[in-house]
């Protein structure tokens, strides 16, 4: 079964102007249901925009995404996905529960049925003592478990996160990675994962898919064979390494192949 | 917003250091009443003429009152206005925030010109002109400066326009208001009393501090500038008090990150 399946996604920003950018081209990406796949690329790769591309918030200039044999604009009207962002991006004027609570209003689920939803959410991020904190008593790791609880809350099949432990601190972060792993393997949900780094995206992905700027495109995509049960042990395995080596590899092939396509214009 | 007695002892034994001062400074170099009254004599004026001041009062503070609550209302409603249709906020916002630098209590005696000359009306119109530009502005800036990582999330569960309103952008806008009436309610006072200065009836605080200058009862006039003070002090603790209750509602004022 195909979560998402994109096929010939380009995209082109300021159309007939000066500033007109070539933000992705030729795009072609299945994700099966289950899967874990992060996308990875030097800053204007445009590996955001591909991310924004499924969640239908940004029109594809050419090309088309399904998701769950839907279209992205379907999908989304019908919440079949959540999303978290960098910023963890709460509602300061909410309670945590009422923040996991909110796509379970907008979906008209009645006030017991969101709460005891919350409630469970707040069990699996292991946060059930914050439920009538608001967000700015949380530290970041925490804000950004309840962004979780609550992209998971609506129980999509498909999680889309934009960088979403990149303002966290490294501990935290490594933390983190393996909370989001015991989440999706507790609720089977596809992921896809927008990051800067490396050991991240092969610490969580079954396939790490490197991304190349001017013009934004797919160059390589990196199979991680570390099998689903992954630990902090996992961090110490060759194939771990393994993987990292191959995906660095990957991302300097390009780095070199672009730095010689483009002398001088590396920094602009 | 806790105000501790602790925090007050210092300020009222300056106060107090300060009207001694004056009294002092009063009997020491043998000051006229013409030129400057001590404050014994404010206090006694203030204690004699209670019933007097206390009606004046009332009229300013109602017309500050009645100008706050028809401003806040219209200026509210009017930033929804702005913030629904894009075009109409371009065109009226630069307008507002230039009105509201400006000292447009002037207009009063425009106002006063087109009603009666007993009419609380035109005061009542003016403060509201004042409250109502300094709500228009800021209600305006919470309700169109959310963070776009709530818009964009909103957007992901396909919520529509009215959604985003009620769940994003009022509860955005609450803070603002309450920063809006912290500035307007003690403006609201100000209004008040400076329109008396343009004539009608003389029945307020503002009208009572002229014509009692006028009569060289000063130490009268200054009583009634006292009251003028305590009932500025009445309005901005009314929009303290009304602040730290809405923060203790919402949980804390948007942090701004």
């Amino acid at each position: 079964m195909t979560a998402v399946q994109a096929t010939g996604i380009g995209k082109v920003f300021n159309e007939g102007t000066p500033r007109r950018v070539d933000a992705l081209v030729g795009v072609d990406l299945t994700i099966r249901e289950g899967e874990f796949v992060s996308l990875i690329g030097p800053s204007g790769c445009g590996k955001s925009t591909l991310l924004r591309i499924v969640a239908s918030l940004l029109p594809p200039t050419t090309g088309e995404v399904t998701v769950n044999g839907k279209s992205a604009e379907q999908a989304r009207r019908d919440q079949d996905y959540g999303m978290a962002f960098q910023q963890a991006g709460l509602f300061d004027w909410r309670t945590v529960a009422r923040n996991i609570e909110l796509p379970l209003e907008l979906k008209g689920w009645d006030r017991e049925r969101r709460r005891a939803r919350a409630t469970e959410m707040l069990e699996l991020v292991k946060l059930p003592e914050f439920a009538e904190l608001h967000p700015w008593q949380l530290s970041g790791g925490m804000q950004q478990r309840i962004a979780i609880a609550r992209a998971l809350a609506a129980n999509p099949r498909l999680l889309l996160m934009d960088e979403p432990f990149g303002a966290l601190d490294e501990m935290t972060r490594e933390y983190m990675q393996g909370e989001l792993l015991r989440i999706c393997a507790e609720t089977g949900t596809t992921v896809l994962f927008v990051t800067h780094s490396i050991p991240e995206a092969v610490y969580l992905s079954d396939r790490v898919v490197v991304m190349s700027p001017r013009p934004g495109r797919i160059t390589s995509i990196v199979d991680v064979p570390l099998g689903r049960s992954r630990s902090e042990e996992t961090r110490n395995d060759p194939s771990f390494f393994a993987g990292i080596t191959a995906v660095r590899e990957s991302l300097r092939g390009l780095h070199a192949e672009h730095a010689n396509a483009h002398p001088g214009l590396e920094d602009r | 917003m806790a105000v501790r007695p602790r925090d007050l002892a210092a300020p009222a034994a300056f106060g107090l250091a300060f009207a001694a001062l004056w009294e002092g400074a009063v009997a020491a170099f043998d000051l006229k009443p013409y030129f400057l009254v001590p404050p014994s004599s404010i206090v006694a004026q203030f204690a004699d003429n209670l019933g007097l001041i206390w009606d004046a009062a009332s009229v300013s503070g109602l017309n500050a009152a009645v100008g706050l609550l028809a401003g806040t209302v219209l200026g509210g409603a009017m930033s929804f206005a702005l913030s629904r249709w894009r075009f109409l906020g371009e065109l009226a916002t630069p307008l507002a925030v230039a009105l509201n630098a400006i000292p447009i209590f002037v207009l009063v005696a425009v106002l006063n010109n087109m009603y009666s000359i007993t009419s609380e009306v035109p005061r009542r119109i003016m403060v509201t002109l004042v409250v109502y530009f300094i709500v228009l502005v800021n209600v305006a800036r919470g309700l169109t400066q959310v963070r776009p990582a709530h818009v964009e999330l909103m957007r992901s569960y396909a919520a529509s326009d009215s959604a985003i309103l009620r769940k994003v952008r009022i509860p955005n806008a609450v803070p603002y208001l309450f920063t809006a009436l912290t500035i307007a309610a003690p403006a609201s006072v100000i209004t008040a009393f400076v329109s008396e200065y343009f004539g009608g009836s003389q029945n307020g605080l503002g009208s009572r501090i002229t014509s009692n200058i006028a009569n060289s009862k000063n130490a009268a006039a200054w009583a009634y500038v006292l009251a003028a003070c305590l009932l500025g002090l009445l309005f901005f603790l009314i929009s303290v008090v009304l602040e730290s209750a809405a923060s203790k509602r919402g949980g804390a004022v948007s942090t701004g990150k």
